[in-house]
């Protein structure tokens, strides 16, 4: 990371003000949003620029947020609603279960709700209690919702450019832990196609088992890929960027490509996307598979203080732990020294 | 004109939220037209309008109940007893304004010109809403309580930003107003004067729940006070009382007046749904007391005493409920069609690719099921 380029909070910022001046019907909403540009500023200067109709504070009350964004989608409006953090998503999760998601379907297709609900998502920032959940495995779960996030600082606009247009409800969960880090990267640039939501990437290829991932957790798997190379293993890193629509082709060539795959997410294992994920590559690749899936997610605890949060985190020694397990041939245990390591995770 | 700048010119307007709660309480008695002077200067037109249509509304409760005994229709919450709200919210309209039901206001939505068969559809099972929402302004019949509420606001206020004089009026039920999507939505009416009206049926009861177990407040209409919106409280089963306060409403909230909450007092007299006992909490003598004020009989009795209720008059109301019934029970008799595929096609803009292999794999059972017969 270079100390010019662009933070990932910038190009979310630089997606919402060309959606407002692209299409009158796009319309962001939310708690300080407004004058303050939101807790995270990335809705900086938008009230300014587009008046704060187009921008708009709201009452402090989520529920209603989004409802009303839903009554505004029914009129034909394109809504952005800012959820403050994860955790005070709550309050809007009836409406986003009982109408968000099933608005299109209930009414034959008649009325579908073209809005999008961005929600700053996952831990790492050393926020106290309710600021750093992982709520991707509550959306995921509802027919009817995609479900997106970005990783880089170039997905982060082009993915949120996708789901402001996109005609189906979006759930567009960004990792607050990366809101600050930089790239060199630019709107204009040659270097910023606009993926289409619902593709998986392979951020770095491998040959010997690939990190299935998304979000925050991007970063550590790179790292543990390279850490994994200093021991001769050469690990791939799979980025999904979108959790629904779900690139079951993505990953199953990554996969039979190697053998072997780890899913890593912050998130709380049980019951949740990896577990998803290493199922529908069981049920898609088991004759390709050399070692079962692993998972190294959160540990199934509610989310820790911040002293303890590191404890919580899938961490790059974790990543590193369940490649080490993946079943290797003794020719690659030897290399590690005898023994797979054993991880109880 | 673009969007742009009718939105902007809207967000400019001043807000007055008014900090004097005076005006915004509602009046101690609630507001009732028949038997009073007042009726005598109503127009007849209208008076006969608004009977024909409860007469017609009456026979559409008892038909529709009657269609769950046959085992048509899976359910039905009657709204017999409450004809008088039901036919009022939907006369109060402009047909482009919005109507925005709960489950139980099926007959306010055929008061609105949508097709019986197709309004019922929730309740037969074949789908969840039968007709378009968007072709007859009605939203669809919303089950969980209160939470489309914030759904007549957004509309509303997108309409107002967009430069567009619709009005949108949502109903709830007196139990409607302790969900916190009640509270919601009258916040962010009342923050961005939305032109919204929001009618509380206050029937008595939340199923088996009384008002006095549902609520400390003074009345319902109270409610709006902390929220700087309004409160009217009308005698619900005075259907030429209701229509005037909704149609004030209305207009006040078309001309930029803001929203308004409207608690129309009135009473369910058949039981929540035909799978309810309303035996097991409240009484006989309740019930025949509301008898007394049943809302189709007080207005009869007043075209009775004005001479505007002629037999020919009263023959036709009873023909057309007739019509209508005969017509509701030879189509719902009739097997609704339904296509299991049909399952797949509403999910996404664009299915997923998860969803059409389950689609391929619903075919194929369906093909396997075909050939077995």
């Amino acid at each position: 990371m270079t100390s010019r380029g662009t933070t990932m909070a910038e190009a979310l910022n630089t997606a919402l003000r060309h959606a407002l001046r692209d299409d009158p019907a796009v319309h962001v909403m939310g708690e300080d949003v407004g004058t303050l540009g939101g807790v995270f500023r990335i809705t900086d200067g938008l009230a300014a620029e587009f008046g704060d109709a187009r921008c708009a504070d709201t009452p402090l009350a989520e529920s209603g947020i989004l409802g009303t964004a839903v009554g505004m989608a029914m009129y034909g409006l394109r809504p952005v609603v800012e959820m403050q953090f994860d955790a005070f998503a709550y309050p809007a999760f009836e409406q986003l279960v009982s109408h968000v998601a099933k608005m299109r379907n209930r009414t034959r297709g008649r009325l579908p709700l073209p809005l999008t609900i961005r929600v700053p998502y996952g831990g790492g920032i050393g926020g106290v209690e309710h600021h750093s959940d992982s709520s991707e495995g509550y959306y995921l779960h509802t027919p009817g919702l995609h479900v997106v996030t970005p990783a880089t600082v170039g997905d982060a606009y082009g993915l949120l450019r996708r789901a402001i247009a996109s005609d189906d409800p979006v759930v567009f969960l960004e990792p607050k832990r990366r809101y600050w880090t930089k790239e060199d990267w630019s709107p204009d640039g040659p270097a910023a196609p606009v993926p289409p939501i619902g593709r998986a990437v392979l951020r770095r290829p491998g040959t010997d088992a690939v990190l299935i991932t998304y979000g925050p957790s991007l970063p550590v798997c790179l790292e543990a890929a390279d850490a994994a190379r200093e021991e001769g293993l050469d690990v791939g890193v799979l980025d999904l960027r979108s959790l629904v629509p779900f690139d079951d082709e993505t990953v199953c060539a990554a996969v039979r490509a190697t053998g072997r795959a780890v899913v890593v997410h912050e998130a709380s294992g049980f019951g949740g996307a990896g577990a998803e994920i290493a199922a529908r590559v069981g049920e898609r690749c088991f004759h390709h598979l050399e070692a079962p899936v692993r998972r190294v997610t959160g540990l199934d605890v509610p989310y820790p203080a911040p002293l303890l949060e590191r404890h919580h985190l899938p961490g790059v020694d974790r990543v590193l732990d369940a490649v080490r397990d993946l079943q290797w041939p003794s020719a690659t245990r030897a290399r590690h020294g005898g023994e797979p390591y054993a991880v109880g995770a | 004109m673009t969007l742009q700048q009718t939105t902007e010119r809207a967000a400019a307007e001043p807000r007055t939220p008014g900090r004097d709660p005076a005006p915004l309480l509602p009046d101690r008695r609630p507001a009732r037209v028949l038997g009073t002077p007042a009726a005598d200067a109503v127009d007849p037109a209208l008076l006969r309008e608004l009977h024909r249509h409860l007469v017609v509304g009456r026979r559409f409760n008892e038909q529709a109940t009657a269609l769950t005994r046959q085992g048509r229709l899976a359910v039905y919450p009657s709204s017999r007893g409450q004809e008088a709200c039901q036919v009022a919210a939907a006369l109060a309209l402009r047909p482009r304004d919005w109507l925005f039901p709960t489950y139980r206001d099926t007959l306010a939505v055929v008061a609105r010109g949508v097709d019986p068969v197709e309004t019922l559809t929730l309740l037969r099972g074949d789908w969840h809403t039968g007709y378009d929402p968007v072709e007859h302004r009605v939203a669809p019949l919303c089950t969980p309580l209160a939470t489309h509420l914030p759904h007549a606001v957004g509309l509303a206020h997108a309409a107002r930003l967009s430069g567009d004089d619709l009005v949108a009026l949502a109903l709830t039920g007196d139990g409607g107003t302790s969900e916190g999507d009640f509270h919601e939505a009258l916040t962010f009416a009342g923050v961005t004067r939305a032109p919204v009206v929001f009618l509380v049926q206050n029937n008595g009861y939340a199923i088996s729940v009384p008002l006095a177990k549902q609520t400390a407040a003074p009345t319902l209409a109270h409610k709006g006070v902390g929220y700087g919106v309004p409160g009217v409280q009308v005698d619900g089963n005075d259907v030429v009382a209701v229509h005037g306060v909704l149609s004030a409403a209305v207009e006040r909230a078309r001309s930029g007046g803001g929203p308004t909450l409207v608690e129309a007092l009135t009473y369910r007299l058949d039981a929540h749904t035909n799978a309810d006992d309303a035996a097991r909490y409240r009484s006989d003598d309740e019930v025949e007391r509301w008898r007394a004020e049943d809302p189709v009989t007080r207005l009869e009795t007043h075209l009775r005493a004005a001479g505007l209720l002629d037999e020919e008059t009263g023959r036709q109301a009873l023909a057309a409920a007739e019509t209508m019934a005969a017509d509701l029970r030879r189509r719902v008799a009739e097997e609704p069609a339904v296509d299991p595929m049909e399952l797949f096609a509403h999910v996404y803009a664009t299915p997923t690719a998860q969803l059409g292999e389950q689609r391929a794999r619903l075919a194929a059972e369906l093909r396997a099921e075909a050939g077995s017969r």
